[in-house]
């Protein structure tokens, strides 16, 4: 099985994304910032980031680069989800190194369909 | 629904679309044709379909064919036929039409456009080797109204998110406020034409690929065996079609012979023989 650590400051968003991981056979876990997403990887490193951007303490972009620069931060494959819909937003997020990119709002068709295009399905 | 209004209604979709709507999809009766009632001033779906019986207008039935057939496409939906298209159909026809330069693809049910513009995508990705190539992409579809979406080429959020990965839509749209648009050079990749699949097939020819997904589902067996059998008049002797996941010529045409090991793709008959054995020994 898979693990995906989501991370995302908004509960519900976490608890939403979980449950269509979870029917995805995802083992999640969870992160309330990118500070705390990057100390649960360096703990334990996903298969999966699903990350959001605008978040206290650190963002999901500053979480990205650290990670890249991480021991073996290579290897997850980074999914980007967020209300950040522009050019400008998508282009950052995958010149530092992101896989895929959401833009919220989301549905389970959206999750399905970017997760296998990068091949987690 | 009173019966009598159904058969009406049904009658008038098989007649002019092939349509097959069978009693228990009354409710998408309802739901798809009462916002036509509402915006004709009508208070219910009884007194549209008695407007139907009393003058029988032409635009108004035409409408109504369209609002039933219409339905949903995504940007590479399914994954598997853009996949076989990109990576055995069109490196085998690079090497056939060496001479020519020249490939003509037909999307048979292009609705919004999603379809042909992903070939377009795929056929971008190949860069210098269609370089100086003349690549026909041809989207058909029974409804004015989507391909005239499909030509202006703006899809929702959702609808850019659906199949296609992100890097495709940073090479290949522009945000327009809330609304992502296809680039020009794409748009003037894919050519549109209203055409009803069971009309003539005038001036279709040499097609060397057609995809025809999700659309055969909504006939009967008779229909698809003479949609099929004018498809494949509109291609080459060695061509390839697409169909939809829970489609298959089995039983409807030997016209075509399921590729082996590639599930929704077809060879004509006349060189499937020929292919598969030089698979074999290749």
């Amino acid at each position: 099985m898979k693990s995906c650590l989501v991370v995302d400051d908004s509960k519900v968003i976490r608890k939403v994304a979980r449950r269509i991981l979870e029917e995805l056979s995802f083992d999640i876990k969870e992160a309330v910032d990118g500070q705390d997403a990057l100390d649960n990887c360096i703990a334990d490193m996903p298969d999966v980031v699903l990350l959001d951007w605008n978040m206290p303490i650190m963002n999901g972009l500053d979480f990205l680069k650290a990670l890249r620069r991480t021991d073996g931060g290579d290897n997850p494959v980074v999914v980007f989800c967020t209300t950040e819909n522009d050019m400008a937003h998508i282009s950052a997020a995958i010149s530092a190194g992101a896989d895929e990119y959401i833009m919220k709002p989301f549905d389970r068709e959206i999750i399905e369909s970017k997760f296998s295009q990068v091949g987690l399905l | 629904m009173r019966p009598e209004d159904f058969d009406l209604i049904s009658g008038i979709l098989k007649t002019r679309s092939g349509l097959i709507l069978s009693p228990e999809k009354v409710y998408l009766l309802e739901s798809r044709l009462t916002p036509i009632a509402r915006a004709k001033g009508l208070e219910t779906l009884d007194d549209l379909i008695n407007e139907i019986r009393l003058h029988r207008k032409e635009a108004l039935l035409s409408e109504i064919t369209e609002a039933m057939t219409t339905n949903e496409s995504f940007f590479f939906r399914d994954n598997t036929p853009f996949d076989l298209f990109k990576d055995k159909v069109l490196p085998e026809l690079i090497k056939r039409n060496a001479q020519t330069k020249k490939i003509k693809i037909w999307c048979a049910a292009a609705s919004t456009g999603q379809e042909p513009y992903s070939i377009a995508m795929i056929v971008k990705e190949m860069g210098a080797k269609l370089e100086g190539w003349d690549i026909e992409i041809f989207g058909t579809d029974l409804s004015n109204k989507v391909l005239e979406k499909a030509k202006v080429g703006l899809y929702s959020q959702f609808e850019v998110q659906r199949g296609m990965p992100i890097k495709y839509l940073m090479k290949h749209f522009a945000q327009v406020g809330e609304m992502w648009q296809i680039s020009e050079e794409l748009k003037g990749m894919v050519k549109f034409k209203p055409m009803n699949l069971l009309d003539n097939y005038m001036g279709f020819h040499n097609y060397d690929v057609v995809f025809c997904r999700n659309v055969l589902i909504y006939f009967e067996p008779d229909m698809k065996t003479k949609v099929l059998e004018k498809v494949r008049k509109a291609m080459k002797p060695d061509g390839t079609l697409f169909l939809g996941a829970a489609e298959t010529v089995l039983g409807i045409t030997d016209k075509f012979k399921p590729v082996t090991g590639s599930r929704g793709m077809y060879h004509t008959t006349d060189v499937s023989d020929a292919l598969s054995s030089s698979l074999r020994t290749g």
